[in-house]
């Protein structure tokens, strides 16, 4: 049981970045743009704050970092760095009406390459032994827990133990799930998913909602790049460490069928699926069931998919317009 | 008249899509309290000139007074706020959203969910719409979604309301109770535009009618003072006789025994239940039902294309030779002479493939019966040139994708096409869906002449008038069933309306 409760909270840890990418794409996906350069996005976002913090941290030297810069600075290079992945996507498929899914694969190979490629110079600069960057300043800052979680025990450590981004992530879960279903702007969101004539038709500026949306979305998706470099991984920096966590974060959109409050809880239990093979002893000789255990995030994600078409619920189904380009009918 | 005295006013309204002009200086005036009917064949411009009064389009010459002040509506948003609303062909609803959803989508006003419940309540007690707020629009008749959509624009203030053929989809009792509501909304002193092709509900409804041709006025006529006969000869352009011949079939007999057939669709719904008729030779039976009631699941069943739970369809030969058709493929029913034509709503979605042109889209029919390595293209296109002169397609030329040109020229292409292939069963379904009267009754004229050659012809249809005046027998369809079948001399349009949502 101890056990159990001590998996916890790395589940928790491991699916922070997955709900930072689920909450940003249902967002982009409610107005009907299928990012699937979600991937690039939450690179972006980790490297862009890597870059800031790099520099804060060298011009400081040896010395303290201060606290609220050492926060502030990274987390708006994230956002500015993810937010101009969102612009640019949205140029491309709502101006220019690209296909989405063309450009969704292309900003995510363009996103991963940007991050490796800077990621790859940051370390030529640090003149490091190792081919990674650690922030250990920034990082601690980050991960300051709250006082009293280490007085409380296993209560503590399950609710209390995580850096201040876990939070945000839940906080901002929650607030999407409350604007999409309880307000005029996520009614107006969510029709501009489903049917963008009619949005249009009922006034409303489709143009801007798909653009803010996205931009918002990606901005959001980019956090969780940002917790995973500082927070998860201690803020050490390596080139492609950070996986495939972006698709994950997609998958589980389709999972939690488009309902934000519910990527809390499946980011989590995605979280502790796709660390399990870490905890269930295969020996030596079977080292293949590790991989087999990879996959189980996977799978259930197909299972799924099967069960939500089979049951055809509307309201489950993925937002009508979702991949397709809005042309106001020129007759 | 002076504009300041009008509702609405357009003065010299012209607009053109490319090359193609829509309206050239059309005047069109509203008043207070009264419904006009707005007439006029395909393609004359209608449904453009509404458009620019509710702000979908923008027009490229010409003034429009609202109340007496000129104004420009460049946006639905901006035409809401003036007061005026239109009910499009196409309803612009969320499917998975609810009625209250839907209807105040858009509006601006503070998002307060039972307020708004309870102004729409409000809305239906005073003129007599009958909405559940809280059903989603998925599970909805067309008649119902209709209706959201005249309450949302009710909703949002409007005094001026435009209907686009709001009664193609409803059936008579249905046509009835949107009239009612209309004539409500007139009393309470707000203005109706209604267009539309069918001429006793103009006589029915309006108290004024504007006619449109080719994109400019014909005339006006007070609906008090005129007749079917002068409206049309006014849309038209010339003189037109209305009635559709209706030959006596010569030496029927029995070409098609459909017994006990039963189709379940993919969603486990069943569509066709226990349906039994015949066909004869010489003779047209038309289907009457609201859409949906499994006309096209029956014509697909006897076509195979649709899979069907049991039953049978025998087709009997000249020489009274039987064949049973359930089980063959689709291929080798249609080389025994079941053509079938079929009209989707969106009229590509079936038998006609957008990006090709005419004579490709001919070549589909025949591809199969050339046995050469090469594709014969020739005769496909004397096919094709054949239905563009006969039916009077106006096509810039058979290498024009059928997408390209309008609704009612690809309809004519698809029935031409099926008709030129000298069927011996003729299974149409809507042939003259949304098609104005002088290509209608083209369409009635070549079926009639199947008929004459002795080719057992389907006719599903939507105007009851039509189906009454072209058809020897009527079969009546409500929920898959067969309600009856009757002697469309002898029946009345009542008695069908009423066999189509009830079984007697």
């Amino acid at each position: 049981m101890t056990g159990f409760l001590a998996f916890i909270p790395r589940a928790v840890a491991q699916g922070i970045p997955l709900l930072f990418g689920c909450t940003g794409e249902i967002v982009t996906e409610k107005t009907g743009n299928l990012n699937l350069g979600l991937p690039g996005v939450m690179y972006v976002g980790a490297i862009s704050g890597v870059i800031g913090s790099f520099f804060y941290e060298n011009s400081v030297g040896a010395g303290d970092v201060n606290a609220a810069l050492a926060v502030i600075i990274p987390l708006l290079c994230s956002l500015a760095g993810s937010l101009i992945m969102g612009l640019i996507y949205s140029f491309l498929v709502v101006t220019l009406r690209a296909n989405q899914n063309v450009t969704g694969l292309a900003m995510t190979t363009f996103g991963v390459g940007f991050g490796n490629f800077f990621g790859g110079s940051l370390i030529k600069l640090s003149n490091a032994d190792l081919p990674s960057i650690s922030l250990s300043k920034t990082s601690a800052v980050f991960r300051t827990q709250l006082p009293f979680a280490k007085s409380l025990g296993i209560v503590g450590e399950i609710f209390f133990s995580y850096g201040f981004l876990a939070y945000v992530a839940i906080i901002i879960a929650l607030t999407v799930a409350y604007i999409l279903k309880k307000t005029r702007t996520g009614l107006n969101l969510r029709a501009v998913g489903e049917n963008p004539g009619t949005a249009d038709a009922a006034g409303i500026n489709v143009t801007k909602y798909k653009y803010l949306a996205t931009c918002i979305g990606c901005a959001i998706a980019g956090l969780g790049g940002l917790y995973y470099v500082m927070d998860y991984a201690c803020g050490i920096w390596s080139n492609d460490a950070f996986g495939d966590r972006g698709w994950l974060a997609i998958a589980l959109v389709i999972f939690t069928l488009w309902k934000a409050d519910l990527g809390i809880f499946a980011s989590i239990l995605f979280g502790g699926l796709y660390i399990l093979y870490l905890y269930i002893p295969t020996g030596m000789e079977h080292m293949e069931l590790k991989e087999l255990y990879k996959m189980i995030p996977y799978v259930v994600t197909l299972i799924v998919l099967i069960f939500t078409s089979m049951r055809a619920r509307r309201e489950d189904q993925p937002p009508q317009s979702l991949g397709m380009n809005y042309f106001r009918e020129e007759r | 008249m002076e504009p300041g005295t009008a509702a609405v006013s357009m003065r010299g309204i012209s607009k053109s899509f490319d090359t193609k002009k829509a309206n050239t200086g059309v005047d069109f005036d509203l008043y207070k309290g009264e419904i006009v009917s707005l007439l006029g064949e395909n393609g004359s411009g209608k449904t453009t000139l509404m458009n620019m009064l509710a702000g979908i389009y923008f027009p490229d010459e010409g003034q429009i007074f609202v109340d007496g002040r000129e104004v420009k509506i460049s946006s639905p948003a901006q035409a809401s706020q003036l007061g005026i609303g239109m009910v499009h062909q196409h309803f612009k609803l969320v499917d998975v959203f609810t009625a209250w959803e839907n209807i105040v989508l858009g509006a601006e006003e503070k998002y307060d969910v039972p307020a708004a419940k309870a102004k729409i309540r409000e809305i239906c007690d005073l003129y007599g719409f009958v909405v559940d707020p809280d059903k989603k629009i998925y599970n909805m008749t067309v008649s119902e979604k209709q209706t959201v959509e005249i309450v949302k624009i009710i909703y949002r203030g409007a005094q001026i309301l435009i209907l686009d053929e709001p009664t193609a989809v409803l059936t008579p009792q249905e046509c009835e109770r949107l009239f009612e509501v209309m004539r409500n909304m007139k009393k309470d002193g707000k203005s109706i535009v209604i267009i539309t092709h069918k001429l006793n509900e103009v006589m029915e409804i309006s108290d004024r009618v504007v006619v449109l041709r080719q994109g400019q006025n014909a005339g006006q006529l007070e609906t008090a003072k005129t007749s079917a006969q002068e409206m049309t000869d006014m849309m038209v352009g010339h003189a037109v006789t209305l009635d559709i011949e209706r030959p006596e079939p010569v030496n029927p007999k029995k070409r098609l025994v459909i017994s006990g057939i039963n189709v379940t669709d993919a969603e486990g719904v069943k569509k066709v239940k226990n349906v039994s008729f015949y066909m004869n030779s010489g003779e047209i039976l038309g289907i009457a039902g609201i859409s949906g009631s499994g006309q096209k699941e029956l014509l697909e069943a006897i076509a195979g294309i649709q899979k069907v739970d049991s039953g049978s369809v025998t087709y009997i030969d000249e020489n009274g030779k039987e064949t049973e058709l359930i089980g063959m493929h689709p291929q080798d029913i249609r080389d025994l002479g079941v053509a079938l034509s079929f009209v989707p709503e969106d009229r590509l979605g079936m038998g006609l493939v957008g990006n090709m042109d005419i004579s490709e889209n001919m070549m589909l029919r025949t591809f199969g019966e050339s046995h050469k390595w090469f594709t014969d293209r020739d005769r496909p296109r004397k096919v094709a040139e054949n239905v563009v002169d006969v039916l009077e397609v106006s096509t810039p030329g058979l290498d024009t994708p059928v997408r390209r040109l309008s609704g009612g020229n690809i309809q004519k292409i698809l029935v031409g096409r099926e008709i030129s292939s000298d069927p011996k069963v003729l299974l149409t379904a809507y042939a003259v869906r949304g098609l104005d009267i002088n290509s209608s009754y083209k369409i009635y004229d070549l079926i009639n002449g199947q008929k004459k050659k002795g080719v057992a012809v389907l006719f599903v249809g939507e105007d009851l008038d039509v189906l009454m005046q072209i058809s020897d027998k009527i079969m009546v369809l409500c929920d898959g069933e067969v309600s009856d079948i009757v002697d469309a001399q002898k029946v009345t349009k009542n008695d069908i309306g009423l066999l189509m949502t009830s079984m007697s």
